[in-house]
């Protein structure tokens, strides 16, 4: 009835510009399914770091909070997850999503009690801490998490009753290109929403936002639990699509990595997060098949450039070139 | 009963009595500047007012209602505000998002994860009246590090209109902005509601004398003057204090 | 209480390496406001430089020592200048990119020249054999490591509080700008503070090369540990940073004697419960 673009309100231009990216992730996922049928796998595991980048950029990006420690909120999804299935029997595939969601929330809620403690370097060390800690714990509980083996023994039933869980990893792929879509419609909400412009406005003066009589501390608490059901989910999708859970979902690594990834795409704008987990990912994959150390040393290379020539990341070179050009149109 | 009254507010920083004994009282529509020489403890005051220091002795009450031990936030939802001597804006923000948000605050949606500001037609329309009197609509989306100084001490009065408190605690609102800018600062002062009590920090005399029915002085922590403008130049103790301080 | 001495001497040798490593990444976070991760990769650079100077030139440990620290130093210069400048002041998160692409860039040339085994730098006579020290024995260079940190730490002491070069790293830590309108050169007085630093790092890395074993991965392992060291003791503060080294070296140590499980464990509960309760550090300054 209210098509019209003129009697559409903001919020409905919004959702629509949303729906139009959406269609084009659908699109790329589309094109990449028949353009690399043997690297589904790949893919699939690109979106769920994605999602693990996404929630590092609700509150890294967004939110201005210091974390080298974010994998635990992803491994405390896939655990969660992993350990459901090959425990409990709950093999459901929707199910152990929503638990892996769930316990992410509460390992987001925990642990940003302790990271809101620091500032700056205490903060970084507190995530790290966390991390580690994390780590520890899923090692030494061997008989709950399979230790430094691994835990094994994942086996999805199939999605809906309907499409197994195959060896190529269609049903996997296509399940993660869906959650990436429903969450990336969900974050944009919920950034662009006053809520959002309060933690973005925390990130630039927390002391003018509680002389204004907002809360900070539990703002970001809450930014964090939002966080950590984005970050549990993608941990969970892993274990569904790869069917093992490792330490490595768990690992200073990880998290390290994950906010290259965000600050390579560029932070607080989503897209970045993206894109600069589909970059570092795709290129790991060339490079590293070839030599692990050298590898590193490109990857060390790519940061210091980043950090030297574009601090914005991808997105913010983007922007540059679109503002460079649009107002070379206008004149 | 007055609006806003602080009775006896005390604080000693390792020995030194930063703030002695020292009682204001506001009442609805009053305009108060309180001035001093520098270092007689004015930030000290301000800070002990919003709750970001604890005082040693004395109460501070807003409406009746004890906020001594209250965090800076709950004196805000209390009914004070107070604006910064030092700009204090989110610098990737604009104007219009400023005030919405303080909006927002107020009417206690700003913890709303869904739906946008611009599509809340009541936020919007007072958005811009508030934007409007401050001449800022012009600007109202521009990055805020982009604007002039003296629109964001503007801003900085805005977001506190936006906020609707009984007391306003202004650290000086005219720092910064050059003396031919100062006439637009006065202008927006002048469209505060009329039953705001305001309570002023400001350097400037003459802006003082334009502003304020009532001049409280400080000197040493202490209120040496609580009188008329018109008294105050007169005051022995008064020009004891300015002269003595510059005499040193 | 044989248990205790035996436990509190592996602690206090393993603190004194943790403390002449760390001690200028405290330094230089305290005074250029940089959180280096790299500094851990610099530490690991002296150890490979004295082993390829004892090993494969067959030249005296302290000849090794001298080199490596030498070394270091004169490479911290043009990296200052060029990369550690360009970050001063920036956001944490920028900073931890930067120093960990380093970091890598390092590992990556360190496995290029070294290659990827474990390398041992040759000791002289006097520092290999058991020493004993009453109620049991203990590796003559662990008390060399922790004779070691103790010459450091006084040596830092004199140099800040008693030295003019102290006293402009002093104001210039206080009030960069004051300092610079003061006339003190403070971009001189960081490159040094900065060369200084690493040249600890390297002379850190040799001293505790046998508990801290040099191989490329080196700079990554310990990079956590550094910065755990420099949050818990107060960015900046020498006293703070080695009360760190020693309690963390003692929970450390007394966690793997004990509960040789879950060592780690406790040493990183330990970390989040002191930077909870001092985040600015024990010793730090609140900002």
């Amino acid at each position: 009835m209210s098509n019209d673009a003129k009697t559409m309100t903001i919020w409905q231009r919004g959702l629509r510009s949303d729906l139009i990216a959406c269609l084009l992730i659908g699109l790329i996922a589309v094109i990449c399914f028949y353009a690399m049928p043997s690297g589904l796998s790949l893919l699939t595991r690109i979106i769920a770091i994605m999602l693990l980048v996404l929630s590092i950029d609700l509150v890294t990006g967004y939110g201005g909070v210091a974390t080298l420690g974010h994998a635990a909120l992803f491994g405390a999804g896939a655990y969660a997850a992993g350990i459901a299935a090959a425990k409990f029997g709950i093999t459901d595939p929707l199910l152990m999503l929503l638990i892996g969601t769930i316990a992410g929330a509460i390992a987001g809620f925990l642990s940003s009690l302790v990271i809101l403690r620091g500032h700056g370097l205490s903060q970084l060390v507190l995530s790290i801490a966390v991390i580690m800690l994390a780590r520890e714990a899923a090692n030494k509980f061997s008989t709950w998490t399979g230790g430094s083996d691994g835990l094994s023994g994942i086996a999805p039933s199939p999605l809906l009753g309907m499409w197994r869980f195959d060896l190529w990893g269609k049903t996997s792929y296509w399940l993660a290109v869906i959650l990436l879509l429903v969450v990336f419609l969900i974050l944009r909400q919920i950034v662009r929403s006053p809520f959002g412009m309060l933690v973005k406005a925390i990130r630039q003066d927390p002391i003018r936002v509680s002389a204004m009589g907002a809360p900070v501390y539990w703002t970001l608490v809450k930014m964090y639990v939002i966080s950590g059901a984005v970050a549990g989910l993608g941990g969970a999708l892993s274990a569904v699509a790869t069917k093992v859970v490792g330490l490595d979902a768990l690992s200073f690594e990880l998290s390290a990595e994950a906010v290259v990834m965000l600050v390579l795409g560029g932070t607080a704008n989503l897209f970045g997060a993206m894109i600069g987990t589909t970059v570092f990912i795709w290129f790991e994959h060339l490079v590293s098949s070839v030599n692990p150390f050298h590898w590193l040393t490109i990857v060390g290379v790519l940061l210091v450039t980043v950090v030297l020539f574009a601090p914005r990341g991808l997105t913010g070179i983007a922007d540059q070139l679109r503002d460079k050009f649009g107002k070379g149109g206008a004149k | 009963m007055s609006l806003f009254e602080v009775r006896n507010l005390s604080k000693k920083f390792g020995g030194l009595n930063v703030t002695n004994d020292v009682s204001i009282s506001l009442n609805p529509g009053d305009r108060i500047a309180l001035i001093g020489p520098n270092g007689a403890g004015k930030t000290t005051f301000v800070n002990l007012v919003t709750g970001h220091i604890r005082p040693d002795a004395g109460v501070v009450m807003i409406a009746g209602q004890d906020v001594t031990r209250l965090s800076p936030r709950a004196r805000v939802h209390a009914g004070l505000v107070r604006s910064f001597q030092v700009t204090r804006l989110f610098p990737e923000m604009s104007p219009e998002e400023h005030v919405a948000m303080a909006i927002l605050q107020r009417m206690g949606k700003v913890e709303k994860a869904f739906g946008d500001y611009r599509s809340m037609p009541e936020v919007m329309a007072e958005t811009a009246e508030i934007l409007g009197i401050l001449n800022l609509t012009p600007i109202a989306r521009s990055r805020v590090s982009g604007i002039a100084y003296g629109q964001q001490r503007l801003l900085e009065i805005g977001l506190a209109m936006a906020l609707r408190p009984k007391v306003l605690l202004l650290d000086e609102p005219a720092a910064g902005v050059p003396s031919s800018d100062t006439v637009l600062i006065e202008r927006a002062l002048d469209r505060l509601p009329p039953d705001l009590a305001v309570l002023m920090i400001e350097h400037d005399m003459d802006f003082v004398f334009r502003f304020a029915q009532r001049v409280v002085v400080l000197a040493a922590g202490t209120v040496i003057f609580d009188g008329t403008p018109a008294q105050v130049a007169a005051d022995p103790q008064v020009r004891e204090a300015y002269l003595g301080s510059y005499a040193e | 209480m044989q248990t205790i001495l035996s436990i509190g001497a592996d602690a206090l040798a393993y603190g004194m390496v943790l403390f002449v490593i760390s001690i200028g990444l405290s330094v230089t976070m305290g005074l250029m406001k940089v959180v280096n991760l790299a500094h851990g990769a610099f530490a690991m650079i002296g150890g490979y430089v004295a082993s390829y100077v004892t090993q494969q030139m067959g030249l005296h440990f302290a000849v090794g020592t001298v080199a490596a620290v030498l070394f270091c130093v004169v490479l911290a210069f043009p990296m200052e200048r060029l990369l550690f400048r360009r970050i001063y002041g920036a956001p944490e998160l920028i900073q931890v990119l930067m120093t960990i692409g380093i970091t890598f860039i390092i590992i990556g040339i360190a496995n290029w020249l070294m290659g990827p085994t474990l390398k041992t730098i040759a000791l002289p006579d006097s520092l290999r054999g058991p020493v004993d020290i009453g109620f049991r024995t203990i590796a003559a260079h662990k008390i060399f490591a922790a004779a070691v940190g103790g010459a450091v730490a006084l040596g830092l002491w004199y140099l800040i509080e008693r030295t003019s070069f102290g006293i402009k790293l002093r104001a210039s830590v206080d009030d960069t700008a004051m300092a610079g309108a003061l006339g003190i050169r403070t971009k001189i007085v960081y490159s040094v503070s900065f060369a200084i630093a690493i040249g600890l790092a390297a002379l850190g890395g040799v001293v505790g090369a046998q508990l801290l074993p040099i191989e490329p991965y080196y700079a990554l392992h310990y990079m956590v540990t550094f910065l755990v060291v420099v949050s818990v003791g107060g960015a900046g503060s020498i006293p703070g940073a080695l009360v760190a080294c020693l309690l963390l070296g003692a929970v450390k140590t007394t966690g793997s004697y004990l509960w040789p499980e879950f060592g780690n464990f406790f040493f990183y509960l330990a970390v989040i419960a002191i930077v909870s309760v001092f985040p600015n550090g024990l010793m730090g300054r609140a900002k």
